[in-house]
């Protein structure tokens, strides 16, 4: 055991007090809140913006929230925003250009991005995070901007009290329970006692904020019923992914009929790829205006469903919803192991959910599985 | 492109529309001064008196051709021009008026005209491409004034306008727009559309209209199947594809299916 892993129980006071000490220390607090009938993530300075009592009830292409009576503040699943946005946004400026006279004149400085305290990040999201780390932090070349809003952020994690419709982290080996990457970690308690949290730190930033919530010490009856929250959501995941040697299972069936029969389905639209918390594909656009002496390149999030993304002189080397949906499954799941390390899938169920025609992956890989000419997905 | 010591000329061109598009042209009221700065508007009917004749580097094409005597006259605006960029939804699926493509003009004339007997026109209302070579297409109904500033501002300096092909989705995703399809239930075109309008209806929590046509690599019937789920009628997604875009290939055979 660490020097700084230490336990205690809050209530929802000390909720309140904890996000008090972030905001002290000049954090942006975001955190689990409701906007248009959904879940969203955004910055928040009181307990009273959190999702007190609601859950969600999700399924390929469905979403919907729903009262519950107990008052959890976290009983509900993944919803349509991951970190991903606040620590790689959506666009970003990367140059500006000015030209005065032949000269041309460049500008590369970024404001210092802000300073995220993420509030409430569950097991598949740390994984997430620890995914898009390898990919923009993880060799000699690294995401200056990434880097930057990713050190200076605070974690505060959260063991999952409700698997969603979609949810197949525990098939991933990426949830529910949190075991690394964080400050912070919450288990919200509502049975065998008074509604309180069970509060763990993962680092000295962690233990130092914990040492200023009004707390008590936590008792063996605590850290059973922490356990038992985690070993009911691991036994009600709405997904799970085959237990079988995926990347050689796609890899040995690049020519199933499959990819056809998802392909009619697919609307290539791309949102997959938007709420994944871990596809990092972007495409840098330029400007310039009408006088034509500045020019400004910015980044902005793609995706291997559009044309553009797979463009190369003379065209689109993936021009069918075929090609489009087998690049972004076998890199997700089979490439990626030997590119990252890891598989790029975490189990969230973001991609079904917010798939406009709910094609659910484990389903298209459990297609693949049982009716793969290789025998079941054996070792090549 | 720009021969040194001349601004470039630009012309703008009214075909069968609403006056929209140029209207957004007008519109850019930050930009306008800009642009008479980088180009010689040298004809523009809505903003000034008196045609110029000549050739012309740019021209903005508006509308649809829908007459014997339009169909012609596009032919000259090609001649005249060195790049034809069509601008809105008439111009490069035949708009709204493509409705006539579904029906039998004659009896529409009769109804709506108290003198049918002056009314010249033709049976289809068509998108320019369908008569001449088209250099540029920026879609919308009505176009969005931004893209229209970024499609001058890369033509003058030779580079390829930054307005994406993909779907509206990715304009929700990137604004972080909750699905209104998938969080509420509500009927939308925005992952068979064109982005370009920024997510302007999802954003106020309404369905895509389509404005912006169809997206590139399409799946129409996909998408049928999953507003059905929802509810919508048959005749109700045939409506649905027959809008402003009607004309538009895979939003006209979709909603040709829809109809036996």
């Amino acid at each position: 055991m660490d020097d700084y892993n230490d336990t205690a129980v809050i209530t929802s006071e000390g909720l309140q007090c904890l996000i008090e000490a972030l905001l002290n220390r000049s954090y942006q607090v975001v955190g689990p809140q409701i906007r248009d009938q959904a879940i969203v993530y955004d910055t928040l300075t009181d307990i009273d913006q959190l999702p007190q009592g609601w859950s969600d009830e999700q399924d390929g292409g469905h979403y919907r929230l729903r009262p519950r009576a107990d008052g959890a503040y976290f009983g509900y699943a993944v919803g349509p925003h991951s970190w991903k946005r606040f620590l790689y946004p959506p666009h970003q400026s990367l140059w500006q250009a000015n030209k005065d006279g032949d000269r041309l004149y460049f500008k590369d400085e970024r404001p210092d991005p802000p300073r995220f305290a993420f509030l409430g990040v569950r097991a598949c999201e740390l994984n997430a995070i620890a995914i898009q780390d390898r990919v923009f932090m993880g060799d000699a070349y690294s995401d200056p901007d990434y880097q930057a809003r990713r050190e200076g952020t605070f974690i505060v994690a959260l063991n999952c009290s409700e698997a969603g419709g979609t949810c197949f982290c525990a098939s991933m080996a990426c949830g529910p329970e949190v075991k690394t990457g964080f400050d912070l970690a919450l288990t919200e308690l509502l049975n065998e006692g008074p509604h309180r949290f069970l509060v763990e730190s993962g680092s000295p930033a962690g233990l130092e904020v914990m040492a200023e919530l009004p707390r008590r010490n936590t008792t063996r009856a605590d850290l059973q019923a922490a356990w038992a929250v985690v070993e009911n959501t691991r036994r009600s995941m709405g997904r799970t992914m085959p237990d079988t040697d995926i990347p050689a299972l796609l890899l040995d069936n690049l020519t199933h009929p499959r990819w056809d029969d998802v392909a009619q389905r697919c609307l290539s639209c791309a949102n997959c790829t938007m709420v994944c918390p871990t596809c990092f594909c972007s495409t840098v656009e330029d400007s310039s205006d009408l006088a034509g002496t500045t020019a400004e390149r910015h980044r902005r999030w793609d995706s291997c469903f559009t044309a553009d993304f797979s463009y190369l002189h003379g065209g689109s080397v993936r021009q069918s919803t075929r090609s489009r949906y087998r690049q972004w499954m076998t890199h997700k799941l089979a490439t990626w192991v030997e590119q990252f390390g890891s598989s790029g899938c975490v189990g969230c169920g973001r991609c079904i959910t917010w798939c406009p025609v709910g094609i659910d992956l484990t389903e298209e890989v459990r297609a693949i599985h049982d009716t793969s000419p290789k025998g079941k997905g054996e070792a090549r | 492109m720009n021969r040194p010591g001349r601004k470039p000329r630009l012309a703008v061109w009214k075909f069968a529309s609403c006056d929209g598009c140029q209207l957004s042209f007008l519109d850019c009221e930050d930009e306008l001064l800009d642009i008479a700065g980088a180009v010689d508007i040298a004809y523009f009917p809505e903003a000034m008196r008196g045609p110029i004749r000549g050739t012309y580097d740019v021209s903005l094409v508006e509308g649809s051709i829908t007459t014997a005597g339009d169909a012609k006259r596009i032919q000259r605006v090609r001649q005249r021009s060195r790049t034809l960029v069509t601008i809105g939804a008439c111009a490069t699926a035949g708009g709204i008026q493509a409705l006539r493509n579904f029906a039998d003009i004659d009896a529409f004339v009769n109804v709506v005209y108290a003198s049918p007997e002056y009314i010249a026109t033709l049976a289809t209302s068509t998108a320019i491409a369908d008569h001449v070579p088209v250099d540029f297409e920026l879609r919308g109904c009505p176009i969005n004034k931004v893209q229209l500033v970024e499609v001058i501002s890369a033509f003058l300096c030779g580079r390829r306008p930054v307005t994406p092909a993909h779907s509206v989705c990715i304009e929700c995703k990137l604004r972080g727009t909750v699905c209104v399809m998938v969080a509420h239930g509500t009927p939308c075109l925005g992952p068979v559309t064109h982005a370009g309008c920024g997510a302007l209806c999802p954003g106020y929590n309404r369905g895509c209209y389509g404005c912006y046509g169809p997206k590139e690599n399409t799946n129409l019937p996909a998408l049928s199947g999953q507003l059905a789920t929802l509810g919508m009628t048959r005749p109700e997604r045939l409506r649905f594809y027959r809008s402003f875009n009607a004309g538009a290939a895979p939003f006209q055979e979709e909603s040709q299916r829809h109809e036996s």
